[in-house]
């Protein structure tokens, strides 16, 4: 596997060839500061149109095909026209608070992007209990939902940030018992060590009915944690008009709108972390030549094809199922998920214990 | 300048002159090239991405309901975001009989909209009151209470009709200065001084 | 007929009778409470189901005509009460035996200002509170100075008024609180995309549990039957395209077959078939647009691309005959307009073979679903009483068992000789409002699949003079619109324009129950049963 890191080594050993120490590490936050911006304007309006792309098939649809060809320019043409687009600024409201709320859901989504592995050696910052990092500040986004729906001073937005409120806060559990279930497994909690642990074998594979029955939990929960149908209950257009980001327009919206596709891509970015290998290509143990030739694949497409994947099953989900209600949504995650998740930590830690893995 | 969009030729137009019109009042002053492809660029997001705000009152709302479904998807041309909340809407298609009790709400949606604004009147009730002209309850036209930049004619429209008039209102996008307001919101501004609301507060 | 003639004569000595199309019974204002407790109670008479409120300005008298029908014995009667005090008319209200009355009455004081002594909600319901006069009194003042176009928003209100006899039978007026000062009410629409059109309900919640609905009306409200009074009869047909403009069909073939019984007419049998096919292939197209716009309401946005594809099939249809999408114009008195197109049968087949598969893929993608079962399974259960009291006809009603498809009871058309079932359903809830419709479109597709080989040869038309002019005299008729019994009232006094005309539509009753409904269901159960009832508010505003 060919190791990307030699690239930032060579930009590191660059740079401190003619500069001093200092302005070497502020170039270089301030270059991966650029890059993490720019992946994700391109990651955002790729899914957008992704989606769009997607639900139109589903709805035996064309979907976008006349700004550019196939229609790639659509979304790149929606972010001129939300840039431009007024800020309407509300009497009777909290302004601070207002205009903090989408800036937080940014940054909450921005700063797991910092873990994300991106392939073999790109990865911003490697911590020994990344993935405990990843899940804590993807919790600071419902704070942002809450804080729209609070300061829009709308009953509307209002209801909206409620639900989502009861809604994160029930589906973080499963979703970090689900990761504690997979991080039983791998020992470890870093996202390299993670990815390094399923050299050979993905998880999803190695750990077989514990890590299965884990990423259907998982899938259901990030779904949940991403206000995706069919549990978009904080925005359900035919209930609430548009949910907590009611009342905000132009680029404010644009950041709900942007963070929305971004939180997609997280959580099937993680997914793929635990479940998939992450960057690590599809290794069968014994098929060599089959391990060597998967391997000339980049480390880099590898991770960005399995993530999409699994936002495409999560895409799936949303435009096959009706939305449910607000007490089966608890219901669902209290009664089921979180008692069988429970159980299948229990599972996986005699699995581990008596050695039924692969 | 053939002011034209994409997936159809600027000669099947019928209303080539007004557009040419307003092409010339674009250009007739000149422009800095730095603004001018600034214009272009914003331009071009524009009139590809306009977002129809859902709101329906009658049965050209089933047609636009229609307009959305898989034989005219209007998707292709990017328009099916449609937003429920006028804050993030681009334009709002009058689909239906206005009536007195309805027109401070239209009003107001029209008021909550986020600049740039547009307004496509479809149908004979939008467009001047429709077969329901001479009730006592039925406006003569949207126009009467919102500044109207699209009309679209018939009972209900047809889909190709809506599509043709969204068209229309995309070109009407490109002749159009973002920055120093050649043919936008003077008309607009008149009027809306002209037909104030009489009280804001509830 | 004479059997109930005589029970009420024996009861009532005030009471006068006319024969009509109906048995119209007179009475004074001061019996009517009585005379309708008994025609409700009495058993051998039991008129459960109040049809309609007919509000009427005789120039010297104000008044109204009730319409009544028995369930139980498919029997039908009409009452007329009048006041000739112009200043203050005020007639008794009978919203205590038929819940539906409650929103009829209201609906009569806003058009004529009669007053209904012990309606609890005596405020005006389509136009706005600050509304001068009552336009469909003859004497109202048409001038738009009067009520020009306000731009100004209404006041909100959180109480109402009501009359009541003191016990010396002097009436006063009473305050009538809606909603408490510390209630959180939730404003939806009009302009809601949930509300299927322009329906405002202010609805009061704590937290996700709704504890009332006041149901605003008017957002569409076009003065239809005053339009008509101005109109020759062939001229008023088109309005009732653009009442239920989904059941457009079906709405003319009303009022074409009132005007055609005013007028002794007959009407040729190609046309009778092809007016009943026509009404067939509507209520498939306005029941597959209910399947999508429901399930979207629910969240599964899919399904509404796949109903409406099937849709477009019967629009194109009914446009290669009547060369419209949505208001065909295509009923006129004494037959049709225009002949059928040439490849009607060979679509109509294709047709017919299509729609039990595509039913077939609704029910894999969307019926069986678990979350499609929990949202509807149990929510808005409507018991039957509660159908018949509150008017709710159509599918709805016969979701909750009440047996009320004019096509049976009251057979119009060719109705009779065809063989198709009723579909009644006894749980009552959104699953059952929902399973109805599919088995209606089924039932639908037989008649067609009976009538598509055996369409007669012969006019289309029956010989209509150039001016239509009818009798003195009121006829009312009802037919079965993809929402329930849609009724037509015309009150001719020899002209060729009628003097009063009223639409009686199924979706008015619909909006009425909704308060019903929802008493404590959540807000997303709102949504479900506002969108199970699938009423169009076009149909409900006139």
């Amino acid at each position: 596997m060919y190791d990307l890191s030699v690239i930032t080594t060579w930009i590191h050993d660059l740079l401190s060839s003619f500069m001093p120490q200092w302005l070497t590490v502020t170039t270089e936050c301030v270059l991966i500061g650029v890059g993490l911006l720019l992946v994700y304007a391109v990651l955002a309006l790729f899914y957008i149109y992704f989606e769009r792309k997607v639900c139109a098939a589903f709805q035996c649809r064309l979907g976008p095909n006349r700004v550019g060809p196939f229609g790639v320019l659509q979304s790149v043409a929606d972010m001129f026209k939300i840039l431009i687009k007024e800020l309407i600024t509300l009497n009777h409201t909290d302004k601070f608070l207002f205009a903090l709320a989408p800036f937080l859901v940014i940054i909450a989504s921005m700063l797991a992007f910092a873990v994300l592995p991106w392939g073999n050696g790109i990865q911003v910052i490697d911590f020994n209990i990344g993935i405990f990092f990843l899940i804590a500040v993807s919790s600071i986004g419902v704070l942002g939902i809450l804080l729209a729906g609070w300061s829009s001073n709308n009953k509307f937005t209002l209801i909206g940030a409620l639900r989502s409120g009861a809604q994160m806060v029930s589906y973080e559990l499963s979703i970090g018992l689900s990761v504690l279930t997979m991080v039983a497994f791998a020992g470890t909690m870093s996202v390299s060590g993670l990815v390094e642990a399923q050299h050979d074998v993905w998880f999803i594979f190695s750990g077989h009915i514990p890590a299965i029955i884990a990423f259907i939990i998982y899938i259901i929960a990030g779904t949940a944690e991403t206000n995706r149908g069919p549990f978009d209950l904080p925005e359900a257009e035919s209930e609430l008009t548009a949910g907590y980001h009611t009342e905000y327009s132009g680029i404010h919206f644009g950041f709900f709108y942007l963070a929305e596709y971004l939180n997609l891509f997280i959580v099937s970015g993680v997914a793929a972390l635990l479940f998939f290998g992450g960057w690590m290509p599809l290794h069968i143990p014994g098929w060599e030549s089959f391990n060597v030739v998967m391997d000339y694949i980049p480390s880099v497409i590898w991770f960005l094809i399995k993530a999409v994947a699994l936002s495409f099953v999560i895409i799936w989900f949303k435009w096959t199922f009706p939305r449910l209600r607000i007490d089966q949504l608890l219901s669902l995650e209290w009664k089921y998920l979180l008692p069988i998740n429970l159980c299948n930590l229990v599972l996986m830690v005699l699995i581990i214990v008596k050695g039924w893995h692969f | 300048m053939e002011v034209t969009t994409k997936g159809m030729p600027y000669e099947a137009f019928k209303d080539n002159e007004y557009i040419e019109k307003l092409a010339d009042e674009l250009r007739a002053n000149g422009t800095n090239v730095v603004v001018g492809s600034l214009d272009k660029l914003i331009n071009w997001g524009r009139s590809n991405s306009i977002w129809p705000l859902t709101f329906a009152t009658s049965c050209c709302g089933i047609e636009f309901i229609a307009l959305g479904a898989a034989r005219y998807d209007m998707a292709r041309f990017g328009w099916e975001v449609a937003r429920a909340s006028p804050r993030q809407a681009d334009f709002i298609m009058v689909a239906g009989t206005i009536v007195h009790r309805m027109a401070p709400v239209v009003r107001r949606l029209y008021d909550q909209l986020a600049e740039p604004k547009y307004v496509i009147a479809t149908g004979g009730c939008a467009v001047s009151g429709g077969p329901f002209k001479n009730s006592y309850h039925v406006l003569k036209g949207v126009g009467e209470i919102i500044p109207v930049d699209v009309y679209v004619p018939g009972c209900p429209p047809r889909p190709e009709a809506m599509i043709y008039g969204i068209m229309q209102l995309s070109r009407k996008m490109r002749v159009e200065r973002f920055f120093g307001g050649v043919n936008r919101q003077e008309n607009r501004e008149e009027f809306l001084r002209n037909h104030p609301i009489d009280n804001t507060e509830e | 007929m004479a059997n109930i003639q005589e029970t009420i004569a024996k009861q009532f000595a005030e009471a006068a009778f006319t024969e009509g199309d109906q048995l119209l019974v007179n009475i004074p204002d001061a019996k009517w409470h009585d005379l309708a407790r008994f025609l409700k109670e009495t058993p051998e008479l039991s008129f459960d189901y109040l049809v309609a409120i007919v509000g009427m300005d005789w120039t010297d008298e104000f008044g109204c005509i009730y319409y009544l029908t028995s369930t139980k014995y498919n029997t039908h009667i009409s009452v007329r009460v009048a006041t000739a005090d112009r200043e203050n008319p005020m007639l008794h209200s009978v919203t205590d035996l038929w819940a539906v009355a409650g929103i009829y009455e209201r609906e009569v004081y806003d058009f004529f200002g009669i007053v209904f002594i012990g309606n609890p909600d005596m405020r005006r319901l389509f136009l706005r509170n600050d509304w001068v006069g009552f336009p469909f009194r003859k004497d109202y003042d048409t001038d738009p100075e009067v009520n020009p176009v306000r731009l100004d928003h209404e006041a909100v209100e959180d109480t109402t008024v009501t009359y009541v006899e003191d016990e010396t039978g002097k009436v006063v007026k009473k305050d009538v609180t809606i909603f408490e000062p510390d209630d959180f009410v939730v404003n939806i629409g009009p302009q809601h995309p949930a509300t299927h059109g322009v329906l405002r309900l202010r609805t009061a919640v704590d937290g996700e549990t709704i504890k009332k609905i006041d149901l605003y009306l008017g957002y569409i409200h076009r003065g239809i039957e005053k339009l008509c009074e101005g109109l020759g009869y062939p001229q008023t047909l088109h309005f009732t395209d653009r009442l239920d403009y989904l059941s457009a069909m079906n709405n003319r073939h009303c009022l074409c077959l009132c005007i055609e019984k005013a007028l002794g007419l007959e009407v040729p049998r190609r046309a009778q078939v092809i007016r009943v096919m026509m009404d067939e292939l509507m209520r498939i197209s306005s029941h597959l647009l209910f399947i999508g716009t429901f399930c979207m309401d629910l969240g599964a946005t899919t399904m509404l691309f796949y109903a409406l594809r099937e849709r477009e099939t019967i629009l194109d249809i009914l446009e290669k005959t009547c060369g419209a999408r949505m208001t065909f114009n295509y009923n006129c008195i004494g037959g049709v307009i225009a002949d059928l197109d040439e490849n009607f049968v060979a679509d109509v087949k294709k047709f017919i073979e299509i729609m039990p598969k595509a039913i077939k893929e609704y029910n894999k993608i969307f019926t069986g679903n678990v979350i499609a079962h929990n949202r509807m399974d149990g929510v808005g259960v409507l018991s039957k009483e509660d159908a018949v009291s509150y008017g709710v006809t159509g599918p709805s009603g016969r979701a909750s068992g009440w047996a009320c498809d004019t096509r049976k009871t009251n057979p119009y058309g060719i109705y009779s000789e065809l063989e198709f079932d009723e579909i009644v359903r006894t749980e009552g809830d959104s699953m059952a409002r929902y399973k109805v419709r599919i088995a209606e479109i089924e039932q639908s597709v037989r008649i067609l699949e009976q009538l598509v080989d055996n369409i007669p040869d012969g006019e289309i038309c029956a010989k209509v003079p150039k001016i239509v002019k009818l009798p003195e005299g009121h006829w009312f008729q009802q037919v079965e619109t993809a929402r329930g019994a849609f009724g037509v009232f015309i009150e001719s006094k020899g002209g060729t324009s009628p003097t009063r005309m009223k639409f009686n539509s199924p979706g008015f009753c619909l909006a009425g129950a909704i308060d019903h409904l929802t008493r404590g269901a959540k807000i997303a159960d709102l949504i479900t049963i506002g969108g199970s009832l699938d009423y169009v508010v076009p149909d409900i505003d006139r």
